[in-house]
């Protein structure tokens, strides 16, 4: 399943990338391909912005404004101002 | 207290009731291990049932972060590590049966991986603390963990070696592939990397679109037992039954189309936006019975007009909360989404006002 076309911040800068291939590891949407000895973005409209392959790359390779893909919590961050969360793993009890 | 006793002192507190799970305890060098077992028992099973049913039993149910033997574990072992929801660690010693392992629990305040993950919870800070407090350098001799794929958003792999001397494997996505992970020397093949999202899958999450959704039913039933009631000779039962019943019921419809039958029917529903999947099947189950209840229960123009906005716009919103649910969804795309939508439901809760306050009117012949 995808979601919508053409919204996703994910940036690979490839002169930084080593060819590691822990983005591949991490990856749970299959957005990543090895291109010889480098990797490259297979499918960018796949990206859900987990932010896994940005924590992950050692060398500052790749950039995502990373969050999550949650109506409530950005409904919730509209109303209380500030960053969009579901309140879970916090004092407010209410959750994603 | 100090930190690197605390789960073995909250066992020694309460040893007289110990839960099923725990069968034993085993020495290390990080002290006395808790030490569980691969099976669930009544409690555990019923605990799962509780988690897709009620929100707050779902905020509660942890267990104590820090370290724990599965079966016979010794130095060579393999060490996986979890979150401090019960039901993920469940779900974890539960496909671990038959083999000896150490688990790392962390505290994520009770929250999943993957949700904690996104949160920093289940992060490297914490994941650095804990390899320190449980001794984990003690306990084995070698020097790797394995973590769940989806712990990665929280996790800098490269900064917890740095720090701990632990190199991490991301293990496989979904728990139920980890034998298979294990025998093959932790190698996880294509399809275990990848998050999937069945039919069976979503239909285990709609309990929580559908109860919480349920409660805003209850105050929109009291909104139209007063909306159909109110006449001008007070709340009258008759006129209740005779509009109120229809349009109540149309709510029920919209209720569930977008609480159960968007997210169930997903990837079938044509677009891509959830607000507009949830609005062509909102429309699609209750203009036909908008138009089949015919002049004798929706008898006004007006009233017409506002079940084919409001019902609609209620199953659109309601489909938009899934997805936060889904295992595809991006912020941006979320965002993107919202943008749109909210000044639409706003816009549609205006017109639906409106509209009742014309039918209102009309019926007390004041138009």
């Amino acid at each position: 399943m995808k979601y919508l076309t053409n919204v996703v911040t994910l940036e690979l800068i490839p002169e930084r990338c080593t060819g590691c291939g822990r983005c591949l590891e991490v990856c749970p949407r299959e957005v990543f391909g090895k291109n010889g000895k480098t990797v490259r973005i297979v499918d960018r409209d796949r990206c859900i912005e987990c932010g896994a392959c940005m924590m992950n790359c050692s060398f500052n390779a790749i950039r995502v404004t990373a969050g999550v893909g949650c109506a409530a919590a950005v409904i919730n961050g509209l109303i209380k101002g500030g960053e969009p969360g579901c309140g879970c793993g916090g004092n407010d009890k209410s959750c994603c | 207290m100090s930190e690197c006793c605390e789960n073995v002192e909250l066992f020694d507190l309460r040893a007289v009731n110990t839960p099923a799970w725990v069968t034993g305890f085993v020495d290390t060098a990080s002290g006395r291990v808790p030490v569980v077992t691969a099976g669930w028992s009544r409690p555990d099973r019923l605990g799962r049932l509780k988690c897709r049913l009620f929100n707050s039993f779902r905020m509660n149910y942890t267990v104590e972060a820090g370290i724990y033997a599965l079966g016979s574990p010794n130095g060579r072992s393999p060490v996986l590590v979890t979150a401090n929801y019960k039901l993920s660690f469940d779900l974890l010693r539960r496909e671990l049966a038959g083999f000896d392992a150490w688990i790392v629990v962390l505290d994520t305040r009770g929250i999943n991986v993957w949700c904690a993950a996104g949160k920093g919870t289940f992060g490297t800070e914490e994941l650095i603390r804990r390899i320190g407090s449980t001794h984990l350098s003690g306990i084995v001799e070698h020097r790797r963990i394995i973590l769940p794929q989806l712990g990665a958003p929280g996790v800098q792999a490269h900064r917890v070696k740095q720090e701990t001397d632990f190199s991490i494997s991301y293990g496989p996505v979904y728990a139920r592939d980890l034998p298979a992970y294990l025998a093959s020397g932790c190698k996880a093949t294509a399809r275990m990397r990848r998050a999937q999202f069945s039919f069976k899958d979503r239909l285990e999450l709609t309990p929580m679109e559908i109860v919480p959704a349920a409660k805003g039913f209850l105050i929109f039933l009291a909104a139209v037992f007063v909306v159909f009631g109110l006449q001008p000779e007070g709340i009258l039962f008759r006129s209740v039954v005779q509009s109120g019943l229809p349009v109540a019921l149309l709510g029920l419809a919209a209720l569930l189309t977008g609480t159960f039958l968007t997210p169930l029917l997903l990837p079938w529903i044509p677009f891509r936006s959830f607000a507009l999947k949830g609005f062509l099947l909102g429309e699609l189950a209750t203009a036909p019975l908008i138009f089949m209840a015919g002049s004798e229960a929706l008898d006004d123009i007006h009233l017409i007009l506002f079940s084919l906005v409001f019902f609609p716009a209620a199953s659109s919103y309601l489909a938009l909360q899934f997805t936060g649910s889904t295992t595809f969804t991006s912020i941006s795309g979320v965002k993107k989404e919202l943008k749109i939508a909210l000044p639409l439901y706003v816009a549609a809760a205006a017109a639906s006002l409106i509209l009742l306050i014309l039918y209102k009117l009309q019926e007390w012949g004041m138009l």
